[in-house]
């Protein structure tokens, strides 16, 4: 998307004074100008906003150019959109929002999208360059205050400067890991003249990324582990969507026949209905994947940073695996995880590397492997609740389970942070990459309904489903708003258990029962969207759910459901904080709750 | 145990800051910094002394690279090099015992820059532990130290070398590039050797 020098705007009206035709490239024009044509430039169409003091010459010059701006209920909002927008089509989402408070608000959104890589800019207007450091009326030093959660910030004091910084913006956003920049744009830059020149403000390269020798010794050590491993696993992660390496992945997958575990942020890049993939692995993963890991002799980590809720204690991760790191950020490499073999660079490239230096392997050796992890399934699928049939109860479990028929696993899903979000990643099964957006790495309640709405505009043809709890989705409920004056057809699934569930689940298993604070009163629900002129139902039994939903998929327009569900009931199997990846709290077999094959 | 790194930054304001700060977050204490200009105009080099584990050099090298701002990244480690740094040490002498101080100076290779009625003062360059050397013998004569100002460590790696980014990606333990090997191994020399054992210049 990057680098398209095409005229800007071809219905510029009075720019700067200039004759509006043929527009912006090599014409003076105001910062503010600058500020829109550099984005059209960048191939943005939309971006996520609010308006205020220090960025209204910015929003006057706005009519003048291309670019749809969705005006946001909080600019948390609308840095979460932008996150959204940019997790579902790849690109780089915009925010937009003023100095002071307007920058502050967005702090929540950008930290979101620093810790999952999230190629993202954010524009925030600034006071006057004459006035900084004096406390001026709504000033805050916002490159500060962002400096530990951006890829990189800058401040713009001129505005000549404008359209080199935000090009070099989109280029750091979305180059190596990518991540979020935020460019803080003076007022009187934003007001004076300058001339501008897309192409001649293309960001020159001044230093060269990490790249991968793909001759390497590296590459051969690589391969020869892969040959000679018996108990093989790919752990993919987020980096697979990143890279776009579903194809490679898949190929090293099949041709020498090792099973695939995915990370949280890695589901969906490769196809949950492969017989090669075990499902999430971690904290909350199928104890098949998570043993299988810790029995395995070989780890293949395709852009993956082994978190901690994905290797449990550390001393005794996987302890018989070598394992092999397959990573663009070089500070990612033994951070966690001591590796036997690093790859550093793309994914992709990696894998394109490496694949011909493996031939296929022959079927006998791979069965047994594939053939261990499948037997150990049995009991846990057996257990597994969404086969049960209807008791009366409603489960989450059930809830995600008939989405994803319903939906085919075709829809974008939009997870809030919680336990509906587990139960989305265990029960919905996702088989295309981008489908499954959520808050991994910060875990940011109020997440799902701004980045859906970010999402469905990037893909307005997709089909886009909220699944929040009551908890985080009142943290955002104001979007609601939004996406009723945008005319989104979005759907929204509240999981609404009367309590701040996950941390209920902790103060079960970890704090004898004692429920502090995680009680929750809401609103109804139904009514709140009716409020904001938007349908919606409540469903209170498992009969119910498939025709609610069939009803919101048929609406046009936003359409919300309140799945009341279970109040107690609990994520499995779940792994306790500091504990290994094999002493997994199981699926009860007696609960009063949850009903399992022997009940 | 103290890493050393040299990192060339842009010389734009809040550079500093970004490399602080890494530090800072990574809850590891700056032992010294020195900035100041390299042989690139627009360009600063940083030579940042750091206690850390002894694993934390690559991740630490990375990660500085990690920022914008640094273009290039050499974790000088136990490569040969040059190391000093130069101080200044005020002592409190009088017409009647500045002799004492004149002799220690010669014998550390150092000089006196200032000379007041009531104090001198020194200025002493090379390896940190001559510069300590130092400033043991006065507090044992005890001469009564009045102020010392040490600019940190700045270092150079020695012989014909131009530092390559992509070193900052080396991982130890792992590939290490051909070009690089052949450095390591050409270029210890006895100078150095001399150099940490003592009081040469
Ligand atoms: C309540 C809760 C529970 C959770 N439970 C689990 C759980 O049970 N299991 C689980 O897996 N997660 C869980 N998570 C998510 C977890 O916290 C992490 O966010 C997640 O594991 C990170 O996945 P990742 O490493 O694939 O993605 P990221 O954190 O996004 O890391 C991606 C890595 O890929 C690299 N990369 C990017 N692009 C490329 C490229 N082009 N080529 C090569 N490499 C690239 C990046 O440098 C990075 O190191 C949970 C989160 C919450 C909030
Ligand atoms: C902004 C924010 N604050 C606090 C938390 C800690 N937290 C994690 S999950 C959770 C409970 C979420 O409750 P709810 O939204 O109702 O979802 P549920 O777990 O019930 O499905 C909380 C409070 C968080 N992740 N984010
Ligand atoms: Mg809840």
């Amino acid at each position: 998307m990057a680098g398209k020098s095409r005229a800007t705007n071809q219905k510029t009206e009075q720019a700067g004074g200039q004759p509006a035709d043929g527009a912006t490239n090599g014409t003076r024009l105001t910062g503010s100008e600058i500020i829109w044509a550099t984005l059209d430039g960048e191939g943005v169409s939309v971006v996520f906003g609010y308006p205020g003091g220090a960025i209204l010459p910015a929003y006057d010059a706005l009519r003048k150019f291309p670019i749809r701006h969705v005006l946001v209920r909080h600019e948390q909002g609308a840095a979460h959109m932008a996150d959204g927008y940019a997790r579902a089509s790849g690109k780089v989402g915009v925010a937009v929002a003023t100095s002071g408070p307007g920058a502050t608000n967005l702090v929540t959104g950008i930290a979101t999208a620093m810790l999952d890589s999230v190629p993202m800019v954010c524009i925030t207007g600034q006071v006057s360059s004459k006035v900084l450091g004096t406390d001026a009326f709504q000033e805050v030093d916002i490159t500060g205050i962002t400096l530990p959660v951006t890829k990189h910030n800058y401040v713009v004091t001129r505005a000549e400067d404008v359209a080199p910084v935000i090009r070099e913006a989109f280029l750091v956003a979305k180059s190596g890991r990518p991540g979020p920049v935020l460019v803080d744009i003076t007022k009187d830059a934003q007001q004076a003249s300058a001339e501008f020149d897309f192409a001649a403000a293309a960001p020159k390269p001044h230093r060269p990324h990490p790249m991968l020798k793909t001759e390497s010794a590296s590459i051969l050590q690589a391969a020869e582990l892969i040959r000679s491993a018996k108990k093989p696993v790919i752990l993919a992660g987020h980096g697979v969507l990143q890279s776009g390496a579903y194809a490679q992945v898949r190929t090293l997958a099949e041709r020498m026949r090792i099973p695939v575990a995915s990370t949280l942020l890695g589901l969906g890049g490769f196809p949950a209905s492969h017989p090669l993939s075990l499902g999430m692995m971690g904290m909350h993963g199928e104890a098949w994947v998570n043993e299988a890991i810790q029995k395995a002799d070989l780890l293949i980590a395709c852009g993956m940073r082994f978190d901690d809720r994905v290797t449990g204690t550390l001393a005794t991760y996987a302890p018989n695996a070598k394992k092999i790191h397959i990573e663009v950020d070089p500070a990612e490499i033994n951070k966690n995880v001591k590796v036997d073999v690093a790859l550093i660079g793309d994914l992709k490239e990696a894998l394109e590397a490496l694949l011909p230096h493996l031939a296929p392997r022959d079927a006998k050796g791979e069965s047994a492997w594939v053939k261990e992890i499948e037997a150990s399934k049995g009991e846990c699928a057996v257990r597994d609740i969404s086969n049960l049939p209807d008791s009366g109860h409603l489960y989450a479990a059930h809830v995600m389970h008939d989405l994803w028929r319903a939906t085919e696993g075709k829809a974008i899903v939009v997870t809030d942070v919680g336990q509906h979000q587990m139960w989305e990643a265990q029960y919905y099964k996702h088989d295309e990459p981008r489908t499954l957006i959520t808050s991994g790495g910060l875990g940011t309640m109020g997440f799902a309904l701004p980045a859906a709405i970010g999402a469905k505009i990037a893909c307005p043809d997709k089909e886009v489903w909220v699944i929040a709890g009551d908890g985080g989705f009142q943290m955002t409920a104001a979007e609601l708003s939004t996406a009723a004056q945008e005319e989104l057809d979005l759907n929204i699934a509240v999981v609404n258990n009367g309590y701040l569930g996950m941390v209920r689940q902790w103060q079960e298993f970890f704090y004898e029962k004692n429920y502090q604070s995680t009680p929750l009163l809401s609103p109804d629900f139904v009514k709140l969207a009716e409020a904001h002129g938007i349908r919606g139902k409540a469903v209170k039994t498992r009969a119910e759910v498939l025709s609610a939903v069939a009803e919101a998929r048929g609406h046009q327009g936003p359409f919300l459901i309140n799945f009341l569900v279970e109040k107690e009931d609990s994520v499995y199997p779940m792994i306790p904080a500091g504990s290994a990846l094999h002493e997994m709290i199981r699926r009860p077999e007696k609960n009063p709750l949850v009903e399992t094959a022997r009940d | 145990m103290l890493h050393t790194f040299v990192a060339l930054v842009e010389d734009k304001p809040g550079v500093l800051t970004r490399v602080a700060s890494l530090f800072r977050r990574l809850n590891i204490n700056i032992v010294s910094l020195t900035v100041g200009h390299s042989e690139k105009v627009g360009v600063s080099r940083m030579t940042i002394v750091c206690d850390a584990s002894p694993t934390a050099g690559h991740r630490i090298a990375a990660s500085l690279y990690k920022l914008e701002n640094v273009l290039q990244v050499d974790d000088v480690g136990q490569l040969s090099h040059v190391a000093r740094e130069l101080a200044l040490i005020k002592v409190a002498a009088t017409p009647k015992t500045r002799s004492m101080v004149f002799e220690l100076v010669e014998v550390f290779r150092a000089r006196i820059v200032d000379l007041a009625p009531e104090s001198m003062m020194i200025e002493i360059t090379g390896v940190e532990s001559k510069i300590e050397g130092l400033i043991q013998v006065l507090n044992e004569n005890g001469d009564r130290i009045l102020e010392i100002s040490r600019t940190g460590r700045m270092v150079m790696r020695r012989g014909q070398h131009t530092s390559r980014v992509l070193e900052a990606m080396r991982v130890p333990g792992l590939e290490t590039p051909d070009e690089l090997k052949a450095e390591e191994v050409g270029s210890a020399s006895d100078v150095l050797m001399a150099e940490e054992a003592g009081l040469r210049d």
